[in-house]
């Protein structure tokens, strides 16, 4: 019981963890390439939750100094993650570019179908 | 002179960068090949200059945008990061000139330009990696050189390339993505992002939070260990390599793989060296444990391969088997083997794909029934990709002997001659698989009718591969650049290892 | 064509309001959320949904691909040059303090240029993307 009442204090953390492994989960499980490609998505998405939930205070504001403002949330997981959803961008555009291309190739995105074809090496 | 001096680390990363911006903006693949070359030779200039500012006056930081670190990004450039500088630098400024003809081969003409800035972006992105002391700043250049070494992938003349390229972009941004969560539990942790300064706080940590350091060590160790191909996560490797277009693999054989080793070993040593006493935990087996499988399995997956691009991806892993030995053996004389075998096997690797480059540009395929007889056609090419498979083997006067001998001696350091026969055993393997192609381009007669009509490539991809063939022999002669470096760096890192005492709190 | 009468006349209109906003954001990232990663997206929004209203073609007269795939590059030799500019004045790379006559004078120029620089390279590379899904089908 105890496990279930921390998780459920800590269900921020939860839900980081729980999006994480899913992600990784369709990733590894699925043979559809777009659909590997949205487990990637989610898996990344879950590291932007592990960055930005310790990082925001409640109450707190941008750190612009003001008078009016005593609490700040640190900005700088933000901004790291800013990048790092500018990664996860083109990284998905580029593996969709790769899927349009594959599909055009080999008339299918099914990794199991081209691999069967004997074609994947 | 003296005020370009103290720019030298950031020049080293924006040069490539305003290369890749020129080559896309100009579109046109003639100037974008010009505009590499020179951005190419400038490169090793830099490091070098650098190599020898570290080692007159010790460590440079530079504050980029003038902010002090550990507050700001620094660019920190010390004796291991310089020597994998010059290393990655200037193996790609000796295949440069080759680039020019296989490109124009293999590449669309309306994509070379593109492919040119592709591959100074990977270039910037992997001489960051290097020289970044900011653990997310290295993740950002981490994928500004996996995204574009995708796209060099996918631009292979095999429809397959593009299935190697996609297999690589999920794998690589799994690995990054890992990474990334080893940074987070890290930041969390310390409150900071400096490589310098984590491994400053990691060594104040408590008890309570040794298992998050624990957890942050494992996470960046399966991140980076897929980046680098360690020996089960290497599986988008051989096809990303066979399937590429002659350049990209040359290029990428040579640097991408080193570089990430380099950031592992900046990760073990520098960063979490200090805190955690590696004898507390298996770590050290569990690296050695999967080099040795690498030498082994990979090697004797090479020994049956006949697309020849493979078979040498296949090696190039266990050779990486190899370096992550010397890592886990973490003593002075191993890890002095592993680092100059970073060197070594970049040299070795780029001349053997630059002549398989050659051999592809001359018959139009890499398989092994189809190249038969090609030493009588095309002999100095064949030749040197005999020299270079020497030194791959480990042949006294190669750069392999050189490495090996450092490896043998770090495993007899750490009391074990079972690893000493798995060193001599694996090469042997290596003897196989070379010598296969040996005795097959060389002692047989050609049949087919593209091998009879080949001849020894241009004089633009023939020099490059002279030139690394000769470093091959050279380096393996005149050991005072490479292992004398090595060893010094390797001085550095082992001495900054926690010793004796394991932190409280560890599993004992 | 008749049918969407309202989609037109409802795109040509909110048109200049999208691509005011994305002036917004770009030029109020210092005092709130913003900047131009966002800014730029919105930009390209406002190409996106002429193109899928009014066809690709029309689109293309307006912003013509050519011009989407040299803003990549463009922007990243603004944020780059400035960097360099700053290095040439005698500062390190990106240290915006020397570019202006007092630092934090220089710190707003710099920020304004590299943002101006992260609003051309986002704009162009959301453009060229959606130029090169959409010609692929064709």
């Amino acid at each position: 019981m105890d496990i279930l009442f921390d998780l459920a204090e800590r269900y921020n953390y939860a839900a980081t963890i729980f999006l994480m492994v899913a992600g990784l989960y369709i990733v590894i499980a699925r043979g559809n390439m777009v659909k590997k490609l949205v487990g990637l998505s989610i898996f990344q998405t879950s590291v932007y939750l592990l960055f930005i939930e310790p990082s925001k205070i409640v109450g707190g504001t941008a750190p612009i100094i003001d008078p009016d403002f005593s609490v700040y949330s640190n900005p700088l997981p933000h901004v790291l993650i800013l990048t790092a959803i500018v990664v996860g961008v083109a990284t998905i555009s580029l593996g969709l570019a790769l899927i349009v291309r594959i599909n055009e190739a080999y008339g299918t995105i099914e990794e199991d179908e081209i691999l069967n074809n004997g074609d994947g090496g | 002179m003296s005020s370009v001096l103290p720019h030298l680390p950031a020049l080293q990363v924006v040069v490539p960068l305003f290369g890749a911006v020129i080559a896309a903006f100009l579109r046109r693949g003639a100037i974008a090949f010009v505009v590499a070359l020179a951005v190419t030779w400038l490169m090793p200039v830099i490091a070098a200059t650098m190599l020898w500012q570290v080692i007159e006056t010790g460590p440079i930081s530079y504050a980029m945008g003038g902010w002090e670190p550990p507050w700001g990004i620094e660019y920190r450039v010390d004796l291991l990061s310089a020597f994998v500088l010059l290393l990655v630098s200037a193996v790609a400024a000796a295949i440069m000139p080759f680039a020019r003809q296989s490109v124009k081969l293999e590449i669309d003409e309306s994509r070379e330009a593109w492919f040119y800035c592709m591959y100074l972006l990977c270039l910037t992105g992997l001489l960051g990696i290097t020289i970044t002391g900011d653990a997310f700043n290295a993740f950002v250049f981490l994928e500004v050189s996996s995204l574009s070494s995708y796209v060099m992938i996918a631009n292979g003349l095999d429809r397959r390339a593009l299935l190697a390229a996609f297999q690589y972009l999920v794998m690589g941004t799994v690995g990054a993505t890992f990474y990334v969560i080893g940074v987070g539990f890290l930041y969390l942790l310390t409150g900071s992002l400096n490589f310098v300064d984590i491994a400053d706080r990691l060594a104040n940590v408590g008890p309570e939070q040794f298992s998050a350091m624990v957890a942050a060590l494992a996470f960046v160790s399966a991140g980076v260990g897929i980046k680098l191909a360690l020996f089960p996560l290497h599986a988008w490797l051989p096809n990303a390599y066979a399937f590429a277009p002659s350049f990209a693999t040359a290029f990428l054989a040579a640097s991408a793989t080193k570089v990430a080793v380099y950031l592992i070993i900046r990760l073990y040593y520098s960063v979490f060296g200090g805190a955690i006493d590696y004898a507390a935990l298996p770590i050290s087996e569990v690296i050695i444990v999967l080099s040795v499988a690498a030498m082994f399995i990979a090697s004797a997956i090479a020994v049956f391969e006949n697309n020849l691009k493979r078979m040498l991806a296949y090696s190039s892993v266990a050779q990486i088997g190899y370096v992550t030995l010397g890592i886990g053996l973490a003593n002075q004389a191993g890890l002095t083997g592993g680092i100059a075998h970073l060197f070594n096997h970049a040299v070795m690797k780029g001349a053997l794909f630059v002549a398989l480059g050659c051999v592809f540009f001359r018959v139009g395929s890499c398989m092994l029934d189809e190249v038969t007889g090609l030493g009588r056609r095309m002999p100095i090419t064949m030749a040197a990709f005999a020299i270079a498979g020497l030194g791959l083997i480990g042949t006294p006067g190669t750069v392999g002997f050189i490495s090996k001998w450092y490896l043998a001696q770090g495993a007899l350091d750490s009391g074990s001659w079972l690893l000493v026969f798995a060193i001599v055993a694996s090469s042997v393997i290596s003897v196989v698989y070379i010598g296969r192609v040996v005795e097959v381009v060389w002692f047989r007669e050609p049949t087919s009718k593209a091998v009879i009509e080949a001849s020894d490539p241009p004089l633009s991809m023939l020099l490059p591969l002279i030139a690394l063939t000769a470093a091959v022999v050279y380096f393996g002669i005149e050991t005072s650049a490479s292992a004398g470096l090595a060893s010094r760096a390797a001085e550095i890192l082992t001495g900054a290892l926690a010793t004796g005492v394991p932190p409280p709190g560890a599993p004992q | 064509m008749s049918l969407d009468l309202i989609l037109r006349v409802g795109t040509k209109l909110i048109l200049p309001f999208i691509l005011l906003f994305a002036l917004y954001v770009q030029f109020h990232g210092d005092y709130g959320p913003g900047g131009g990663f966002q800014a730029g997206v919105i930009a390209a929004g406002t190409i996106i949904l002429y193109a899928i209203t009014f066809g690709i073609r029309a689109a293309q007269r307006v912003a013509p691909r050519i011009i989407a795939e040299r803003m990549v590059p463009l922007g990243i030799f603004i944020f780059a040059g400035t960097g360099a500019v700053a290095m040439l004045l005698g500062g390190n790379f990106l240290d915006y303090s020397v570019l202006a006559h007092d630092p934090v004078h220089g710190h707003e120029w710099g920020i304004f240029l590299v943002e101006f620089g992260v609003l051309v390279t986002v704009a162009g590379t959301m453009l060229s993307l959606f130029y090169a899904f959409v010609e692929r089908g064709r």
